[in-house]
């Protein structure tokens, strides 16, 4: 009896210290990331087009400031990068990346958006040791911006999405990505060097 | 209450148990293969005699420290100059033990895995898994993640130490590296 009791008792501290080196290896974010699991891949429909004129918005962001679409026409081009949610896997490793990517966004300014709040999003961007980019939230009235350009999904978050729009106004590129997946950098510049040049 | 502290000792104990026990089950995971590098100088540092996709166990080492890395991951980009010097310290270590390091890129595409390799001055071979298919048969660990391999001869390797997170102290990680080898041999 006490041998089943003692292998019983080894094969639970077996696995107990097992995890323990699985837990001991998270990285960058520990373990604060909440894993939704896999998603359906696109829940909504675009309400834009290419070639129209990108619906303007006013946001708070994360800098303190309220930022205007509009005010960048005629100086630069900007890229929305629409994530839907803070603290969750894809989307911690989406932006650190564009975060050393700066030099490949010549002419063009980044704009952040996300349906969190921003207090949400000011933490989660502290953690990934900050961004040279602004964010900005489209928490309330809730997603409405994200609504306005047909990316807000049916349970509240928007799609991962890039518009591309140039120094006019216009969208001249959308891409809404598999919600499962991150955009790869590549078609990305490739998109960009199209308006730039 | 005597088993509550009879499980503490043994899972204290089994955090003490040699890494390569903990690894025996990434043998069959590791066994992928990649592209044979364009570069000439990364396919003479692997010593691959052709442009053949190549398994881990045919890589001219004793040795073969792997980062599976993502250019998205902070810790990753913090942690490249440390990689790199890990990797001056190899170059210039003047053990007979022959040690290579290469990086393979959790869900980067081939233009992801290059940008990295530029911004950071990488030298070591990097390669793109842009699918994940490499992350998901090693059982989609966190990245940065170092596994390595004591290569045994006829294309085997022996799986002796795999961990997630930064490397910290190159020096020290190289020395301990070198030093789990040795054990299970």
């Amino acid at each position: 009896m006490n041998t089943i009791r003692i292998t019983i008792v080894v094969i639970i501290a077996f696995f107990i210290a097992i995890t323990g080196y699985v837990i001991a290896g998270s990285t960058a974010y520990g373990n604060k990331i909440y894993d939704p699991g896999k998603l359906k891949p696109v829940d909504s429909e675009l309400k834009v087009k290419i070639n129209e004129k990108a619906p303007d918005f006013t946001l708070p962001s994360i800098s303190g400031k309220s930022v205007r679409l509009s005010s960048f026409y005629g100086k630069k081009n900007i890229m929305l990068t629409f994530i839907p949610a803070a603290w969750t896997p894809v989307c911690s490793d989406q932006w650190p990346g564009y975060n050393i990517a700066q030099e490949l966004f010549e002419d063009t300014i980044l704009l952040g958006i996300s349906v969190d709040n921003i207090p949400s999003l000011f933490a989660w961007t502290r953690e990934m040791g900050g961004l040279w980019f602004d964010v900005l939230s489209d928490f309330w009235p809730h997603g409405a911006v994200s609504s306005s350009y047909g990316i807000l999904r049916t349970d509240g978050v928007s799609e991962r999405a890039i518009f591309l729009i140039d120094k006019k106004g216009v969208i001249r590129f959308i891409h809404v990505e598999d919600i499962n997946i991150r955009p790869d950098l590549g078609m990305i510049v490739k998109e960009l060097k199209k308006i730039i040049f | 209450m005597r088993y509550l502290i009879f499980i503490f000792f043994i899972v204290i104990g089994f955090h003490f148990l040699p890494v390569q026990g903990v690894c025996q089950n990434f043998k069959e995971k590791l066994d992928f293969t990649l592209p044979a590098p364009q570069d000439e100088i990364h396919k003479n540092y692997l010593g691959l005699l052709n442009d053949e996709d190549f398994s881990l166990g045919q890589i001219k080492a004793d040795i073969v420290i792997i980062e599976i890395f993502s250019m998205y991951c902070p810790i990753c980009q913090r942690e490249a100059a440390n990689v790199n010097t890990l990797f001056d310290l190899i170059q210039k270590n003047e053990s007979p033990v022959k040690i290579k390091l290469i990086g393979i890129g959790a869900g980067n595409s081939s233009f992801e895995v290059e940008f990295f390799k530029k911004k950071y001055t990488i030298e070591f071979p990097l390669f793109s898994d842009s699918d994940f298919a490499i992350h998901k048969k090693i059982g989609t660990v966190r990245t940065p993640h170092f596994f390595g391999l004591a290569l045994q001869g006829n294309g085997k390797f022996r799986v002796f130490y795999s961990k997630s997170g930064d490397i910290s102290d190159p020096e020290i990680f190289l020395e301990t590296l070198l030093k789990v080898s040795k054990s299970g041999q």
